[in-house]
């Protein structure tokens, strides 16, 4: 029985079309301002899903539902089927050793060096008390994201870039199964946005983690993006490849990629 | 005029419901297992530790500074030889808490306050909240534990400083040996003197540092709403001592001094 129980798993687990995150017809609203109007969104295993809009539509406002930050107003989410409004503080914490959550600013803790930031999570959450078997893990991580060099630094002495990636490095160290980056490529210059947009999609390849990318970058969108949705005055106008909706009919969507691009 | 000041008094209600929510969250995570130490000792030091010359600094110069004011009265009445004494109480009844009390409100809470607002504003507390860590165990509960605890702490050294101040001050006019002026001192002190003053620091501490978290990790998400926090922290904080003091005294007279 508990074998087959673990096969069924294993076999949901490869599943490409299992949807790990459901936004089912969400709004939201501060004070007198609607910022989401009857949101839809499924986001498959193993997937990229770029939301794209301009800033304030709300698109920050979607995925901090779906860890639990914001409640919507109506509407319900669900993360591995389980309704993310319906969990207890102990469920929740389950649920965010599940999923990433990459800030806009990195948001390293700035007391931290980068060293200390990556064990914390790692301290914590998967309680590793083993000094050699941190040090391995973080050296690893920032190997990968290309920061072995700051691993003693604070963030105050990193730029902006290097901040993400430590971000991105802190938050992939535990092995996340769905990650949201929120405007990862925000304020970084062209070529940093292409080198943390391209870390992203070798991230999501090594990790095999399904994604939602919230941004206003079209290029980070055109690396990163499996379905691209876009987002205009909090709910949304089109969804599709990125070709396909750059192609699109829609006077919107096509203004929109010719105000961004 | 009428609706502003209804609206005002939701807020202030709102305030003191929300306060409610963050004392129960306090005690709640103290005792939910997984203790911060190492972040616990570093704010012990932080506190502690980096707060020690100011408040040194300032009893030298309050036990100075009392016994040059109370001299020429008491020398116009003969009680000079009092003045170790009058010193001593009301340096470790009164002065030495509350002072050493109020420089820590403007040092340590707005310090927290600062602090944990702008991490609120960098999303720092944000992102220990979704990483399934517990932001309230690590920054909140560490924090305030180590001000109860340090408040004490200095006032112990500082009373002791601003005795040895005013030892200094009385040198400069008197002959007074060091280990008379000190025998003077301890002597005139009873357990209620001593006692209630210091457990009324443990309350001091706990509201500095409550009062720090609570701006801190309340505060809007705006670079504005850290100085505000910073600023509003100082003033509840120092407000929440004289009413601490307050009470204290009267339950200590209540107690010792009927």
């Amino acid at each position: 029985m508990e074998t087959e129980t673990k096969h069924t798993e294993e076999v949901k687990r490869h599943d490409k079309n299992e949807v790990v995150v459901d936004i089912d017809h969400i709004s939201k609203s501060f004070g007198t301002k609607q910022v989401l109007t009857d949101i839809n969104l499924q986001l498959k295993r193993g997937e990229n899903v770029v939301v794209l809009g301009k800033s304030g539509q709300g698109k920050s406002v979607t995925i901090q539902c779906i860890v639990g930050l914001l409640t919507p107003d109506k509407g319900k989410v669900t993360v591995f089927g389980d309704d993310v409004a319906e969990m207890n503080d102990e469920e929740l914490k389950e649920l965010r050793t599940k999923v990433g959550f990459l800030f806009q600013s990195g948001a390293l803790y700035d007391s931290m060096t980068v060293r200390d930031n990556l064990e914390f999570p790692l301290t914590r959450i998967l309680k590793i008390t083993d000094q050699a078997e941190l040090d391995k893990r973080v050296e690893e991580a920032l190997d990968g994201v290309g920061l072995l060099d700051a691993i003693d630094k604070l963030p105050s002495d990193l730029s902006g870039g290097m901040r993400k990636r430590a971000g991105l490095a802190r938050t992939m160290i535990v092995r996340p199964e769905i990650m949201l980056y929120d405007e990862p490529t925000t304020g970084l210059d062209p070529i940093t946005s292409r080198e943390i947009s391209e870390l992203i999609l070798n991230m999501q390849k090594k990790y095999k983690t399904s994604s939602i990318i919230i941004t206003h970058d079209m290029e980070c969108a055109k690396i990163t993006a499996d379905r691209v949705v876009i987002m205009n005055e909090g709910t949304y106008i089109a969804e599709g490849s990125f070709d396909e909706l750059k192609k699109s009919d829609d006077k919107l969507v096509r203004s929109f990629f010719n105000e961004t691009t | 005029m009428a609706e502003q000041a209804i609206t005002g008094y939701k807020k202030w209600l709102e305030g003191i419901g929300e306060q409610g929510v963050f004392f129960k969250s306090f005690f709640r995570n103290i005792f939910r297992g997984g203790f911060e130490w190492s972040e616990f000792v570093r704010q012990c030091y932080e506190i502690g530790y980096r707060s020690m010359m100011l408040v040194g600094v300032t009893s030298f110069i309050m036990g100075l500074v009392l016994i040059l004011q109370l001299r020429p009265s008491m020398l116009e009445m003969g009680a000079e030889s009092i003045l170790p004494k009058t010193l001593a109480v009301a340096f470790v009844r009164e002065i030495g808490p509350v002072i050493i009390a109020i420089i820590c409100a403007g040092k340590v809470a707005s310090g927290i306050g600062a602090e944990l607002g702008s991490m609120k504003v960098t999303e720092q507390i944000d992102a220990m909240e979704v990483s399934g860590a517990n932001p309230l165990q690590y920054l909140v509960v560490t924090r305030i534990i180590a001000t109860s605890l340090m408040i004490p702490l200095l006032t112990l050294i500082g009373d002791a400083i601003g005795l040895f101040g005013g030892f200094l001050a009385l040198n400069f006019t008197d002959d007074v040996s060091f280990s008379l002026y000190f025998h003077k001192c301890i002597a005139s002190l009873e357990f209620y003197d001593f006692f209630p003053a210091l457990i009324k620091t443990v309350f001091f501490g706990f509201a500095i540092g409550f009062v720090g978290c609570y701006k801190g990790y309340n505060s809007n998400k705006g670079t504005e709403s850290v100085g505000i926090a910073a600023n509003s922290a100082v003033v509840t904080a120092s407000l929440w001592i004289f009413v601490i003091d307050a009470v204290a005294v009267q339950i200590t007279s209540l107690l010792f001094y009927r």
